[in-house]
């Protein structure tokens, strides 16, 4: 129980500052059970829709890929899940993340909960999408002859940097979106380049040498290439990129937090 | 001794008036027309009381008093610019009907997501869920979506709640206006007997009819100062000559 209640009456308690006190962890997982349920609510066909959308991308890409433009890369669809999966985890939390904010400002309005929690569980509330879609995976790669080994325990590693860096920079992009509101139009934008920057429909190989260093600067492709070693070669990913992968997704947590943090004590006056 | 349960000294709050939501182009236009807008104005200027276990302060005041703007930093989502707000322990706040209510999630899941959001763990919420079940009348209706809730309905949920959170503090902004009479009364009476039990209730209003059944005291706020602080009649009387003048936009009622 709350360490407030059960003091004995009559004795004058101290005084503090108003804030919020409770099961943190609890409410976090409210927060996450709330998005998921009212995202997938008044649906028919619920969270099938995220097995639909990358197989009618793998279907549309390996049309085009093989059939339009005469690629020689085997097993084709898996090259594209691999690429898919990491990129649209990134691209749908970190757009979610960035309104969760204003779609939920009567959350944090008038409870004193920290706004935080609010961004950070709506980025955990997609991680069943990647499990949804991991299904996918398994399942496509019996089809092509690619199975699942022991490298593939990289992959909760690999996911689970790309999950801090987007809690960062959802974070910061939340926090901006209450203040500037054409925040979400900036990051969707980005989301659209990344879709063509990142290896997804072609790979690391076929991207000039001159550029490859360049790529890896950009967390989603590094990502995507650590996805592909993994899965498709059967190696575990190089030692720099997972240190790269690990520096940039700390940065990112910790640039984020402090973003959000300064621009807190303005959301009242915003919302 | 009475026991102080909330210590408010020389509170002061100051909103900037152009400081809303604007596009980028608006702000950019802003850069060139600086000077433009008007300053920022004071929403709390200065207050200051403490208060007391068992007491029931009624916080009276026209629209844009400063009332909600109170509210809002006794229970901490606003920070003051000036002075200081110390409590002796969590607060129970109904300030919004609905606030963290979602329509599409069913009464028990806004329910829990909700006593989440006071503070309560999941093994108090199992605790509790029959006695707010029961409080709240609901019946079979907390399994249904809460859109299809009337207003009376939402009011009982979260009332239901609010009460059960077992704060040394208690916060109401006049939401139990909308309830039936007989649910509104059910209210009361458990505002009444928290208050007994040595809880201290604030509860926002510009209603001043039957106020002295729930509350001892009634701080006025206008314009973000305090006018008067007393018993509640006597604030009450106060408030409703100052409020029957037609002409009470030219008086400065600390005059």
């Amino acid at each position: 129980m709350d360490p407030s209640n059960s003091q004995p009456p009559g004795v004058q308690p101290t005084l503090t500052s108003p804030g919020w006190s409770g099961d943190t962890s609890f409410l976090l997982y409210q927060i996450v059970l709330k998005d998921f349920r009212i995202r997938y609510r008044n649906m028919s066909l619920g969270i099938f829709w995220s097995v639909l959308n990358p197989l009618v991308m793998i279907v549309l890409l390996t049309f085009i890929f093989t059939q339009v433009f005469v690629s020689k890369t085997s097993n084709y669809p898996m090259v594209i899940l691999t690429g898919l999966i990491p990129y649209n985890f990134f691209a749908l939390a970190w757009s979610t993340a960035t309104t969760s904010l204003i779609d939920n400002s009567s959350l944090f309005k008038r409870i004193p909960i920290r706004p935080e929690l609010i961004p950070i569980g709506v980025v955990l509330a997609n991680i069943m999408h990647l499990v949804v879609q991991l299904a996918l995976l398994i399942v496509i790669g019996l089809i092509y002859g690619v199975y699942p080994t022991w490298y593939w325990l990289w992959l909760p590693l690999l996911w689970g940097l790309e999950l801090l860096c987007i809690m960062g920079l959802g974070l910061a992009t939340a926090a901006l979106h209450v203040v500037v509101r054409d925040i979400r139009y900036v990051v969707e934008s980005i989301n659209t380049v990344l879709f063509w920057l990142v290896p997804i429909f072609y790979t690391f190989a076929m991207v000039p040498d001159r550029f490859k260093e360049l790529y890896l600067f950009n967390p989603v492709s590094a990502l995507v290439l650590a996805s592909r070693l993994v899965i498709l070669e059967h190696r575990h990913p190089p030692e720099t990129l997972l240190w790269k992968l690990t520096l940039v997704s700390v940065v990112s947590f910790v640039a984020g937090l402090s973003v959000f943090r300064r621009l807190q004590s303005r959301f009242y006056s915003y919302l | 001794m009475p026991m102080i349960l909330a210590s408010v000294e020389n509170l002061t709050v100051r909103f900037q008036p152009h400081r809303q939501t604007l596009l980028l182009r608006q702000r950019v236009r802003n850069l060139f027309s600086r000077g433009a807008g008007g300053g920022s104005f004071l929403a709390l200027d200065r207050v200051s009381f403490n208060a007391s276990a068992g007491e029931g302060i009624a916080i009276l005041g026209q629209n844009g008093a400063g009332k909600s703007t109170l509210l809002s930093v006794l229970t901490g989502v606003l920070k003051p610019d000036c002075g200081s707000v110390k409590l002796g322990g969590r607060v129970g706040a109904l300030l919004e009907l609905g606030a963290g209510f979602h329509p599409d999630l069913t009464g028990r899941e806004n329910l829990t997501l909700y006593a989440a959001l006071l503070g309560l763990s999941r093994h108090a919420i199992k605790q509790r869920f029959d006695s707010i079940l029961e409080f709240s009348e609901l019946g079979g209706f907390i399994d249904e979506p809460l859109k299809n809730y009337s207003a009376g309905m939402r009011l009982r949920l979260a009332f239901s709640v609010a009460v059960q959170v077992d704060a040394p503090i208690i916060m109401i902004d006049e939401v139990l206006a909308v309830g039936d009479t007989a649910f509104a009364h059910k209210c009361i009476e458990r505002v009444i007997r928290l208050r007994t039990e040595g809880r201290l209730l604030i509860y926002v209003t510009h209603i001043t009819e039957g106020l002295d059944h729930i509350c001892n005291r009634a701080i006025w706020l206008h314009c973000g100062r305090l006018i008067q602080d007393g018993p509640v009649n006597e604030v009450a009387t106060a408030y409703q000559a100052f409020m029957a003048d037609p002409d009470r936009r030219f008086r400065d009622p600390a005059s």
